[in-house]
């Protein structure tokens, strides 16, 4: 039942992940004709809006290191992914087979019990 | 929810800076204690950090047609209370503003509040809220992980619109435009990672029951206060 539920809630999550990739449409290209891109991300947006609220601003720090393009970000935030879902796997499969060998060594005790009697 | 490098005044980043440390310190306090007294906890601890570091790299679409993470605080706050994720969180944003130029070192301060300190604080006591009120124990980590998820997103526009108040409006005119980018677009993403929470822990409590049980996670909330 359990494992039901588990299955139904990652079957969730991934829905509402592609949903918005079915539901929203690039709009229209803009009066000079570039394409308005979508799905970007929310913290260019907020950086976007800062320079519209206040055109003044001027950050004045920059990042010490910059990944040299945008694949290599992506392999640093997949590296960053995979070392996390490596360790919970890691765990889990730990956690899974300590408690099946808890199981069968309960299962085995009363077994043993009824040898010596016998 | 990462405020990058350099866009926030230099006072509001002394300031957020000077209001987590405190946290900070508290959570590796507390984190150093309950190690040294429980050790077999350190691999669960480690369940938690990683929870975080990989639900804040999965960069999802949102219905705004704009991209943003969950941040998996959730998870640690429950087991461990909300004052150890905060040297957790820092952690990952280390990672994230040095390797990843995502976030950043003068913004650390203020993203560590919002996602490290907030969000699981409210994690820990919307979770005890709903226990108390009975709920059961899915709904409970759900509704906790996915408000604390949203929290973190309301903590940044207000960090964002207190830093850069709108001509107009005001800092209620800079706030509904930095939550329209942030808060919106989180609330699918605040659900999925709520349910994301909900099967971690339903993996937890079938093979590591007594783990939960020591940690007083399954009846925390049933001591009445």
């Amino acid at each position: 039942m359990k494992r039901h539920q588990n299955i139904l809630l990652l079957l969730a999550v991934v829905l509402l992940a592609l949903l918005p990739l079915w539901l929203i449409r690039a709009p229209a290209p803009d009066a000079d004709g570039h394409p308005i891109e979508i799905f970007t991300g929310a913290d260019d947006k907020a950086r976007d809006l800062v320079g519209e609220i206040n055109p003044d601003y001027k950050p004045w720090f920059k990042p010490l290191m910059e990944p040299a393009s945008s694949e290599i970000a992506s392999l640093l935030f997949a590296l960053q992914a995979a070392l996390g879902a490596g360790f919970i796997g890691y765990y889990l499969g730990v956690s899974v087979a300590r408690e099946r060998m808890r199981r069968e060594q309960e299962q085995d005790k009363p077994a043993e019990k009824e040898a010596r009697v016998h | 929810m990462h405020i990058m490098e350099g866009f926030l005044p230099v006072q509001h980043a002394i300031g957020w800076t000077l209001a987590s440390a405190p946290f900070v310190a508290c959570g590796l306090y507390s984190l150093k204690k309950r190690i040294r007294q429980n050790p077999e906890q350190r691999m669960l601890l480690g369940v938690a950090t990683a929870f975080t570091f990989v639900l804040s790299a999965l960069k999802l679409p949102s219905v705004t047609g704009s991209c943003s993470h969950p941040t998996g605080t959730g998870l640690g706050a429950i087991l461990f209370g909300p004052a150890a994720m905060a040297p957790i969180g820092l952690v990952v944003l280390l990672f994230q503003a040095l390797l990843l130029a995502h976030g950043g070192l003068t913004t650390l301060g203020a993203n560590t509040f919002s996602m490290a300190i907030v969000g699981p604080f409210a994690a820990a006591g919307l979770y005890r809220l709903a226990r108390r009120l009975k709920r059961s124990f899915a709904l409970s980590i759900f509704i906790a992980a996915s408000v604390a998820d949203l929290m973190t997103y309301v903590t940044t526009s207000i960090q964002l619109a207190w830093a850069f108040p709108d001509p107009v409006g005001g800092f209620a005119g800079s706030f509904v435009k930095f939550a329209g980018i942030f808060a919106i677009t989180q609330i699918p993403l605040a659900i999925s990672e709520g349910l994301l929470t909900v099967v971690i822990f339903n993996a937890l409590k079938r093979f590591n029951a007594k783990e939960l049980h020591d940690m007083n996670v399954d009846r925390q909330a049933e001591v009445p206060a």
